[in-house]
């Protein structure tokens, strides 16, 4: 059963997936990408993080896909607007041949390792998953003492993030007429 | 049952492929952006299933810094593709081939 679920959420990731890759229209590609971002947070549910699932749902569904949205909004180009046409953002395929060429290369390579590797041996000899009823706990006690440095780092990160690119997006249109 | 880590690591090597292929294949500079964020899930992926190993749970609290630097790349990213389309007026990333005019 619990095999089927997942089975489930495997399908629904790399399918929504895949129409993010075929789909011209960025407006669906954008909310497939959705379906995609849910459907990871539901393999993070089995791989047992639980805390991480709930904040890929709220930073990735939440917040990059919305800024993401807006970008196809406000990206769109002026002689599409004036016309009858529905809205639709089309986006155009080229070096198909190279970009599965590309994809199919590295995924064989990468099939290749893992086949190879003896992950299972590690898993049934060595390692057992180890079972914990939540990783909140955990987390939250290494985040404010174990790893308390990258966390302030990463904090003042984002409000860097957050001023260049008010700065960037802002009218500064005098900059390249000095 | 537990699922077994093979698993997880094959949806990963897939979702990365897919993501490799829409960077390479699609033109717009939004959508290239979609296929850089399925990369670096993929990534997380793999970290999040070996950490199920792990008593100390590292993978996970990479995986969490990977999520707030993937945050900021795709801020600052969107930020330069709007004002790229300023500047061009198309994200077409075929078309956007100079610096400065």
């Amino acid at each position: 059963m619990l095999a089927f679920v997942f089975l489930f959420f495997m399908i629904l990731t790399l399918g929504s997936a895949v129409i993010v890759l075929v789909s011209r229209n960025v407006l669906y590609s954008a909310f497939s990408l959705m379906v995609t971002f849910l459907g990871i947070a539901g393999l993070y549910v089995f791989a047992g993080a639980d805390f991480l699932a709930v904040t890929q749902i709220m930073v990735y569904v939440g917040g990059i896909l919305v800024l993401l949205v807006f970008g196809i909004m406000l990206t769109r180009n002026k002689a599409d607007r004036g016309t009858n046409q529905p809205n639709t953002v089309k986006t155009e395929h080229r070096r198909t041949f190279w970009g599965i060429l590309a994809a199919g290369g590295i995924f064989a390579i990468l099939s290749t390792i893992l086949s190879k590797a003896r992950f299972q041996r590690i898993e049934l000899d060595h390692y057992e998953p180890i079972e914990r009823k939540t990783t909140i706990h955990d987390l939250g006690i290494g985040i404010m003492t174990n790893y308390v440095l990258p966390f302030e780092v990463a904090g003042i990160l984002l409000m860097i993030a957050l001023l260049g690119a008010a700065y960037l997006s802002g009218k500064t249109q005098s900059l390249g007429n000095k | 049952m537990v699922i077994p880590l093979s698993y997880f690591l094959l949806t990963a090597a897939l979702l990365f492929s897919i993501g490799l292929a829409i960077v390479i294949i699609k033109r717009n500079a939004i959508v290239v952006l979609m296929g850089v964020e399925l990369m670096l899930n993929a990534a997380n992926l793999n970290l999040v299933a070996f950490s199920r190993f792990d008593p100390d749970l590292t993978g996970q609290f990479f995986s969490l810094f990977v999520i707030i630097v993937a945050a900021a790349e795709i801020v600052v990213a969107l930020a330069i593709v709007l004002k790229v389309f300023q500047h061009f007026n198309t994200v077409h990333l075929d078309e956007v081939a100079e610096m400065k005019d």
